[in-house]
């Protein structure tokens, strides 16, 4: 494993590896996913995997909110922007996924207002200083991130800022678990729980994964060791037979959430019947939209939006790699046509994407190893 | 490998998964959700409304994530979160995050008080 003298206590992290490679029974191969893409950065980071025994995989899921989101909704959200008095306005994270006429970045670059925002709360606070323009926020992000939106768009009506509005594009992690759970061509044997979004919706909801799927679930903090250590919840109760939700990230996750944050979502959104994931098709009750007490904040109901679907290029594989039908090295335009510089996929733009982690610290690395051996 | 190097490849860092510790120094007294944090030495403001079932006062640590406070942990956990972020080659995303939040005209206003 890498970086392995930066860890607080290296020690604990091998006697938790060991006691893995004790439980993995060799007979059995383990497929364990890990929902977060939090998760999924840190164990490629951290190079994880080459201390895991050979029969336990680790399967990247759905967390990453920026690779789930369509191409299609990028392009309803520039469409506002087309509008030279609006102010278009997002977290970094979506500044270069692309669009079918480039991304947020590239549009910036052709004159569009584009500003990159830290918090809603300063693209509620741009609104303010600039009340002749229309400052339009771009919100993305699972539970973790809702109830900030939520409690932005209470203080916009609180203190009667009228020239702002929010694109909501947030998801749910739960209805995401699920339809991977009944996709026919995924076999799982047990879940990381992810860390901050249970810090909003606690532990009860994944519950029905325990016991109605028989998947143990352990909802994990984001080190090497708490990683390990969820692994070793996870084997420990596969050995036994068993199947509950545990909570390995006491320090941070209550098991009950947080009922403020849960209220301000109440208070704002509603679940849509339905929404298109990247990858993943339509999900039914799987992202919320602002609800009619919000209407006049509401982007979707302030703008016409094409509300096109588009459809990802043919030869990219993204949504057999969200699901983990295929790793990322198996895509046919692989570090070939899709590189996190020229990214086609989205799972190739965000860092949290399996694609771009796996190219920045396996693919350069062997890459390296290879022109290294061959100029030698 | 030089995990710095490491890092200026990255394609964006991953902001929507940060969670960044910070201490508390300052509450508004007209707003009981404004705060001022610190986080190793740079004073950012942060909304506590998502905190109101259990009210965090001065000194107490929290972690923040996109401008608000998530969630009220000890100090020995923040320390843990920072060296956790410094790991993951993510402390100065952090640090860029936290500096990123309010506005000019704001921190003008901060230091002038």
């Amino acid at each position: 494993m890498r970086y392995v003298d930066e860890f607080r206590d290296p020690e604990l992290i091998n006697k938790t590896a060991a006691e893995i490679r004790r439980l993995a029974d060799p007979r059995r191969h383990y497929r364990l996913m890990e929902v977060c893409g939090g998760h999924t950065h840190a164990i490629y980071r951290f190079g994880l995997k080459d201390v895991l025994p050979e029969n336990i995989d680790l399967i990247h899921g759905p967390g990453c909110p920026v690779c789930v989101l369509p191409m299609g909704r990028i392009d309803d959200g520039l469409s506002m922007a087309s509008d030279s008095n609006v102010i278009f306005t997002a977290f970094g994270d979506m500044m270069r996924v692309p669009g079918r006429q480039g991304s947020p970045l590239e549009h910036k670059a052709r004159g569009m207002d584009v500003r990159i925002v830290y918090s809603p709360a300063d693209a509620l606070k741009i609104a303010k200083a600039n009340p002749d323009r229309h400052v339009m926020f771009f919100a993305i992000g699972f539970e973790t991130t809702a109830p900030s939106t939520a409690l932005t768009l209470m203080r916009a009506k609180e203190q009667g800022i009228r020239n702002f509005s929010v694109f909501c594009n947030h998801v749910t992690i739960i209805p995401a678990i699920r339809a991977i759970l009944d996709s026919p061509d995924m076999r799982l044997d047990g879940f990381i729980g992810p860390g901050h979004v249970s810090t909003v919706i606690g532990c009860r909801p994944y519950e029905w994964i325990a016991k109605n799927e028989w998947k143990p679930i352990v909802v994990s903090g984001f080190e090497p060791l708490d990683i390990l250590q969820s692994i070793v919840m996870l084997l420990r109760q596969l050995q036994k037979g068993e199947s509950i939700v545990e909570n390995q990230y006491k320090r941070v996750v209550p098991w009950e959430g947080n009922h403020a944050a849960l209220r301000a979502m109440t208070q704002v959104f509603e679940l849509r019947p339905y929404f298109e994931w990247r990858g993943l098709g339509f999900i039914s009750q799987s992202a919320l939209r602002i609800n009619q007490a919000y209407a006049e904040w509401d982007a979707e109901v302030r703008f016409q939006i094409p509300g096109l679907r588009v459809t990802d290029p043919k030869a990219a594989q993204c949504g057999e790699v969200l699901k983990g039908v295929l790793k990322p090295a198996q895509c046919k335009l692989f570090g070939k046509e899709c590189t996190p510089e020229y990214p086609i996929g989205a799972l190739m733009v965000s860092s949290e994407g399996s694609c771009a982690a796996f190219y920045n610290y396996e693919h350069r690395k062997t890459s390296a190893l290879i022109s290294l051996s061959t100029t030698t | 490998m030089n995990a710095d190097e490491d890092d200026e490849l990255l394609p964006g860092g991953c902001h929507m998964c940060l969670a960044i510790p910070g201490k508390i120094v300052e509450i508004f007294p007209d707003n009981v959700n404004a705060a001022l944090i610190e986080v190793a030495g740079v004073r950012r403001r942060v909304d506590l409304g998502l905190l109101e079932d259990d009210r965090p006062v001065i000194g107490d640590w929290v972690l923040i994530h996109v401008g608000f406070a998530m969630s009220k942990i000890s100090e020995q956990d923040a320390l843990d979160q920072m060296h956790t972020l410094a790991m993951l080659g993510e402390a100065d995303a952090a640090m860029q995050e936290i500096r990123g939040y309010g506005t000019e005209e704001e921190d003008k206003n901060y230091q002038s008080n």
